[in-house]
């Protein structure tokens, strides 16, 4: 049996093992660096990062649930001044593989974090993140109905030139996801990633009010992940040459599978980070020898391996 | 990735029990670490997976280190004392001598040690008394006058074991309850101690409503405060953002990360009354 070719693209962009973080779950990347050299894996997804610096939200911001969890952050972070003075340099120059994640409140400000991604050497793709349910308004969610998430990608378009892939984040909680990812596809993203986490809520029954300072949260973890495959199924089947980056609650090799045959052409890690600072790198291992079990020669063959007829 | 200099101490490793006992209602484990002892400092916490891959449990639990020995009979070791109270630290407690739990370690901030001789004040409520312990006798090598105050809603929920106390100049109990030592909250008897032992500095650990009040008074009596702050904590490492305490900044306030800037720090600094917090938001 020859060698796995376990590389995968997004766009115009090719990646070394399809293995990324999922914004959010790694920061910027450095805490991570103590465990394992991230240059192993595919990609680091960067946490959402808005023009300016941003508090977040209130304490309590975190609630433990069966096989998973509500974070309730807000989007809190340094602003893209300080992120591109200080994260990416150390990015780059340790020779990480980075997609930017972004988010705005506004779809002008989308566009100038755009603007100020376009010079930016060593950036491998930008996510848009439309999809962040810790917003005070649900209607800045974006990725929620097909014309602002539209309006949104192309602000980016329009901004980013040149080559650089631009990735939607899309979030479950809609009727059709498949409308609102064939929508931004038609606005020209290069790719996918799905899904974000679903909108929860806790209720402490000692002091009888949402355990959440925010109230409500976003629910991640293994709890989720029938849900994400789900979506990549359904996407992957409307849109077959669009490659998505799946998520949610991959905890191991088998799940990370999971995902690849609904129809992920790379597989971000999240929640399980959290309970494992090396999951990401075991995950890619257990992958990898998951797919060299099964026969495949080529992880590409493996994406979306679940739609094919016998 | 030379220059990444957050967890720098930290290892992720299976570390075996090698002891568990019943402390009154508390449970105090020791673990075997190897290295990882020597670079523990008090203040420090670690990180332990609950039950297994398969557990829907997926967070792990973070618990501040008691005792950090780097040349034991085991090799280096750390112990813990915990409280059964949730599901993960219950599971914890049941642990027998010989298992194993994934750990990583140590993590955070530790207690900043004067650089003479001082009067230091150690004040722990319930269960957070445990890291003073180590901090003590750290003072206590370094010169410095060690005053304890352990304060707890009654007598059996106060962690003072006698090896612990070698190291304090003098101890002091309260209880809300009276049960022991002198009746009402910790926070009603500190003014009193201070001036009686002529506290420089403060350090202190427990639930964070003493923590508050422990600011006030060091405020008052403007003497330097460290403390050990906690809050929910999902990953323990600096990536996920939920275990952010507000602290004041030029902008109003700022959040930061209990486990990469604390959970030691400065209780100058932290904005302690959550509607101040909102006011900013």
């Amino acid at each position: 049996m020859s060698a796995l070719d376990f590389s995968t693209k997004i766009g115009s962009k090719r990646f070394n093992n399809p293995i990324f973080t999922a914004s959010g779950c790694a920061s910027s990347g450095q805490e991570l660096a103590q465990f394992f050299p991230l240059t192993e894996l595919g990609a680091i997804v960067t946490k959402s990062i808005m023009t300016k610096p941003r508090t977040g939200r209130p304490t309590p911001r975190m609630a433990e649930t069966p096989s998973g969890m509500l974070n309730s952050i807000g989007l809190q972070g340094p602003g893209i001044d300080a992120f591109l003075e200080k994260d990416i340099p150390w990015l780059v120059e340790n020779k990480v593989k980075v997609i930017v994640s972004i988010a705005g409140e506004t779809v002008d400000e989308y566009g100038v974090l755009a603007r100020r991604l376009r010079a930016v050497a060593g950036i491998s793709a930008v996510e848009v993140n439309i999809s962040c349910p810790n917003v005070e308004n649900r209607g800045q969610v974006f990725a929620c109905h097909p014309d602002s998430a539209v309006a949104v990608i192309e602000a980016v378009r329009r901004n980013i030139g040149g080559e650089l892939p631009i990735v939607a984040k899309l979030s479950p909680d809609v009727t059709d996801i498949v409308a609102i990812a064939s929508s931004v596809v038609n606005a020209g993203v290069d790719g996918l990633a799905l899904i974000n986490t679903l909108l929860g809520m806790v209720i402490d029954t000692n002091t009888m009010k949402p355990k959440l300072a925010g109230k409500t949260g976003g629910l991640s973890g293994p709890a989720i992940r029938p849900v994400a495959v789900r979506a990549i199924y359904q996407v992957h089947q409307a849109l077959p040459n669009i490659p998505i980056i799946g998520m949610g609650g991959v905890s191991n090799g088998r799940d990370a599978l999971e995902l690849v045959l609904a129809g992920a052409s790379a597989v971000s890690i999240g929640t399980a980070s959290f309970s494992n600072p090396t999951a990401a790198l075991f995950i890619k291992n257990e992958l990898s020898a998951l797919l060299t079990g099964k026969g495949f020669n080529d992880f590409r063959d493996a994406i979306g391996f679940a739609h094919r007829g016998v | 990735m030379s220059t990444q200099k957050i967890n720098k101490s930290a290892m992720q490793m299976q570390a075996e029990v090698i002891s568990n006992k019943k402390a009154g209602p508390y449970n105090h484990i020791v673990f075997a670490v190897g290295e990882m002892a020597a670079n523990s400092r008090p203040g420090n916490f670690v990180a332990i997976s609950i039950d297994g891959e398969a557990s829907s449990l997926i967070l792990r639990r973070a618990f501040a280190i008691y005792r950090a020995t780097d040349k034991g009979v085991m090799g280096g070791s750390i112990e813990l004392v915990i409280a059964p109270y949730g599901q993960g630290s219950k599971w914890l407690c049941s642990r027998n001598v010989g298992d194993f739990v994934d750990l990583v370690g140590p993590l955070g901030t530790s207690f900043g040690i004067p650089t003479t001789n001082a009067n230091t004040m150690l004040i722990g409520g319930g269960y957070g008394s445990a890291p003073l312990f180590a901090l003590a006798e750290v003072l206590k090598n370094r010169g410095c006058r060690v005053d304890m105050v352990l304060g707890a809603s009654t007598a059996s929920k106060i962690y003072a074991p006698l090896e612990g106390k070698r190291s304090v100049s003098s101890l002091t109990l309260t209880t809300d309850d009276g049960s022991a030592g002198i009746h009402g909250q910790i926070s009603e008897a500190i003014p009193r101690l201070i001036r009686e032992f002529g506290t420089e500095v403060i350090y202190s650990c427990g639930p964070m409503g003493m923590l508050a009040a422990v600011a006030k008074i060091a405020d008052e009596f403007d003497i330097s405060h460290q403390c050990a702050v906690e809050e929910a904590m999902a990953c323990g490492i600096g990536v996920c953002m939920t275990c952010v305490v507000p602290i004041k900044d030029p902008s109003g306030v700022k959040m930061v990360r209990i486990c990469i800037d604390g959970p030691v720090m400065d209780g100058s600094q932290i904005i302690w009354d959550k509607k101040d917090v909102l006011d900013h938001l």
